[in-house]
């Protein structure tokens, strides 16, 4: 056993390496705290560009949508190196990773014509239209709907959770388009256009203060047939394409968040009930013990993963345990760290020691990280239903028409 | 990067789930529970001897097959999953002991014979009043040994056991052979696997390796048992999926309900954390990598985690039936109790893992 490249992979991540260190010296430190959208957006736009010209986009998609026809290990093997640098990231990721294979997937020549090349080289930006207010877990239960009208579809509804939207140039949304059929039935997906009349983005506040999605209000916005993607009907089965595509990204814990080592050093600096220093204390060494076997155990996984994949074999389904192990564990880590430090970890603002708002601040995003990308309860259904084969929820209305099912 | 256990490993480890799963199981477990029942099942040790498992880490100068610990831990997930009632286990972490610390004489005395099958090995390092592998308090003459050791796993069979006593560094590793010393039977919560007391009484003893050997040697016996208890945990949470898939309770398999259904999760959760580190842990002790000590201590810990989770929801998940004496789910929730005695409790190794994670931390400082 080892955790080195295969000789190809050494040599592919060599000539990588070479790149960036050619090419991503301006991303050497973390850009300026408080950069303005539009700056991360020209920032962004401008090392797509580049990597675009230098082969390093879209390097798993096939060649015939402009991708390098790569393998996953090849694309893993340059996610690793670029996140050495400061390269701004995210503007991309949902409409590159889960968009646009949907739109290669399922769109007509010309609108793959069309769309793929320019969101490839990131002239325009992506985003994805699931959530809705009454449809999070529940995905299926969407109400936004759309009409047919001669060539067009009419487009009525709210969706939420939107990332990016903001800053998008076009959407997949998935639309209800026959309310008489049950509920995984009747549904739709098209490409939209986030600048038509009728698309109204406002941003959401969260709990945490920062604003990093948005709800999307669709008033009589119209679409040509053309945009549709799949048939008429098929957009619950399209949707889980763009979603498995979702799970081909690698998740676990966020590199911002505090591990077992912020406990460490929290502990010697703080005493425990009997004045002697916390880190002496059994529970403290036991939390440290649980948030190291989590968090590494949970990267090791991964490494299991990347194996399979680097002798071109198919992931197991232990990678389904990541998000569910590390938003708890991120949570009980910060939760027991703040208690620890008494009334200093409840000090927040220009008061606070900076590592203690680390931790506050782990405390409070964990508890959306619980939820985003599929809650705790859906990833343990998934779980249980995929992986060991247990019988699926309850599901009163699964077989009813949509707009016949009332709640039991 | 190669993250898996090599195919030959795989496939010893086919192999031996093949064999176990038709000669083990609970059937023969609970045959093996009543009092008048042998102490091991002397025909399938035979037979799985001829099958090479006990030469497996032998190294071929002494009649084995100078395999990997990768094997021996395949071995042990099988023997666990299985609830084998064959000192398999005992006789791999002695072995382990052997190939790690022993001189050659002592190797050429011992490994042949386990390489065979004729020699059994067990490990005895628990005493009264002994709550981690850390405070022994048999002592050592040099050449004799004077202690209680109990509970003694697979002692009535064994025929050397390696034995943990004060020395001058510390803790070390000593040999003892049977014949020598007064054993008697020990009843335990474990009702399959028999345990044992050893009385030293200025028992001849010759040391095995160094205080140093001795922890080294804990580290690697804490991943060889970390996938003994992957494999009971994995039976367990075996048994009480396949319950949950059939059984009904308010019109419904009890398998639709969320309560169930996550705790089923759970335990595949806890698992699939302790089979990350039981394989890093085997990665380590291949490479012989710096990182053993706390790898192993995490591996210990994680594979506790899951067999306690696993044997005791499986009780709780099968209801009333799951605790009359004819269900199977007594096995597994005994057996939890047999490996925690087997090497220590979870606080210690979480303790030892912390105290590793600090020494890297200063000495990377």
């Amino acid at each position: 056993m080892d955790f080195n490249d295969a000789p190809q992979e050494a040599e592919y991540r060599a000539v990588v390496r070479a790149w960036l260190n050619e090419n991503a010296t301006e991303y050497r430190d973390p850009p300026p705290e408080g950069m303005k959208l539009p700056e991360f957006i020209a920032r962004s736009k401008a090392w797509q560009a580049k990597k675009h010209a230098a082969g390093y986009t879209g390097i798993t998609w096939p060649k015939m949508f402009g991708g390098q026809g790569l393998t996953p290990m090849h694309s893993i093997i340059y996610g690793q190196e670029e996140s050495r640098w400061h390269v701004p990231q995210g503007l991309y990721s949902i409409g590159l990773g889960m968009c646009i294979p949907t739109v290669f997937t399922h769109g007509n020549p010309e609108v793959v014509q069309r769309y793929v090349p320019k969101a490839l080289l990131g002239e325009e930006v992506w985003c994805q239209l699931f959530s809705e207010p009454a449809a999070g877990s529940d995905l299926a239960g969407i109400r936004t709907k759309a009409v047919r009208e001669g060539d067009e579809w009419v487009i009525d509804g709210q969706k939420v959770w939107t990332s990016f939207a903001h800053a998008s140039d076009f959407g997949i949304v998935v639309c209800r388009t026959d309310p008489n059929m049950p509920k995984h039935k009747g549904l739709t997906m098209f490409i939209v256009n986030m600048k038509a009349p009728g698309v109204t983005v406002k941003g959401i506040k969260q709990m945490s203060g920062g604003s990093d999605f948005n709800e999307v209000f669709f008033d009589g916005v119209r679409v040509n047939d053309s945009h549709r993607l799949g048939a008429v009907g098929d957009g619950w089965k399209v949707a889980l394409t763009t979603l498995m595509h979702e799970r081909l990204a690698v998740g676990g814990k966020p590199r911002y968040a505090p591990g077992y080592e912020t406990l460490m050093k929290l502990a010697k600096g703080v005493e425990a009930p009997d004045g002697s220093p916390a880190i002496g204390a059994s529970d403290v060494r036991q939390k440290i013990a649980q948030t190291y076997i989590n968090d590494q155990g949970i990267k090791l996984t991964q490494m299991r993963a990347l194996s399979a994949l680097s002798k071109g074999q198919v992931p197991g389904p232990e990678q389904s345990i990541s998000k569910v192990v590390v938003a708890k564990t991120m949570q009980d880590l910060a939760s027991f760290a703040l208690d620890l430090s008494g009334g200093d970890g409840f000090v927040a603002g220009a008061d606070a020691d900076p590592e203690l708002a680390k931790l506050q601040g782990s405390y409070i995003g964990s508890a959306g990280l619980r939820i985003a990308g599929g809650t705790d309860e859906i990833l343990r259904n998934i779980i249980a239903e995929r992986v060991l084969g247990l019988p699926g929820d309850m599901r009163p209305d699964k077989d009813t028409p949509f707009n016949q099912a009332v709640p039991a | 990067m190669n993250f898996d256990f090599s195919d030959e490993a795989k496939e010893l480890g086919e192999q031996a789930r093949k064999l176990l799963a038709e000669k083990a199981g609970t059937g023969p477990a609970r045959k093996a529970m009543a009092a008048d029942a042998p102490a091991m099942d002397a025909a399938l040790w035979k037979e799985i001897a001829e099958l090479g498992w006990t030469a497996a880490r032998v190294p071929e100068a002494h009649g084995g097959l100078g395999l990997t610990v990768e094997e021996v831990a395949q071995l042990a997930e099988a023997a666990g999953g299985s609830l084998a009632h064959l000192p398999l286990v005992s006789t791999l972490l002695a072995t382990e002991a052997l190939v790690l610390a022993g001189t050659e004489a002592q190797q050429a005395k011992w490994l042949p014979g386990i390489a065979s099958g004729e020699i059994i090995a067990c490990v005895a390092w628990s005493e009264p009043g002994a709550v981690s592998p850390a405070t022994v308090k048999t002592v050592s003459s040099g050449s004799a040994l004077t202690g209680v050791k109990q509970p003694v796993a697979d002692l009535a069979v064994a025929h050397v056991a390696i034995v943990a006593a004060a020395g001058a560094d510390g803790p070390q590793l000593y040999i003892i052979d049977l014949k020598d010393a007064q054993s008697a039977v020990v009843e335990t919560v474990d009702l399959v696997r028999r345990h044992g007391k050893l009385t030293l009484s200025a028992t001849p003893a010759e040391a095995l390796g160094t205080a140093g050997d001795y922890q080294d040697w804990l580290d690697r016996a804490a991943v060889i048992l970390a996938y003994e208890a992957i494999g009971t945990a994995g039976a367990a949470m075996a048994m009480t999926v396949d319950y949950a898939k059939t059984r009904v309770a308010f019109g419904q398999k009890i398998g639709r309900y969320q309560a169930v259904k996550h705790k089923c999760a759970d335990m595949y959760i806890k698992l699939e954390l302790a089979r990350a580190h039981a394989l890093h842990g085997l990665a380590m002790i291949g490479t012989n990598g710096a990182e053993l000590r706390q790898v192993a201590a995490a591996a210990r810990v994680a594979s506790l985690d899951a067999l306690a989770y696993c044997a005791e929801e499986n009780v709780q998940l099968h209801g009333g039936i799951g605790f009359t004496w004819e269900s199977d789910c007594q096995f597994y929730y005994r057996r939890n109790r047999a490996l925690v005695a087997a090497l220590g409790p979870r606080g210690w190794w979480a303790d030892r893992l912390v105290r590793a994670l600090e020494q890297r931390n200063s000495a990377a400082a």
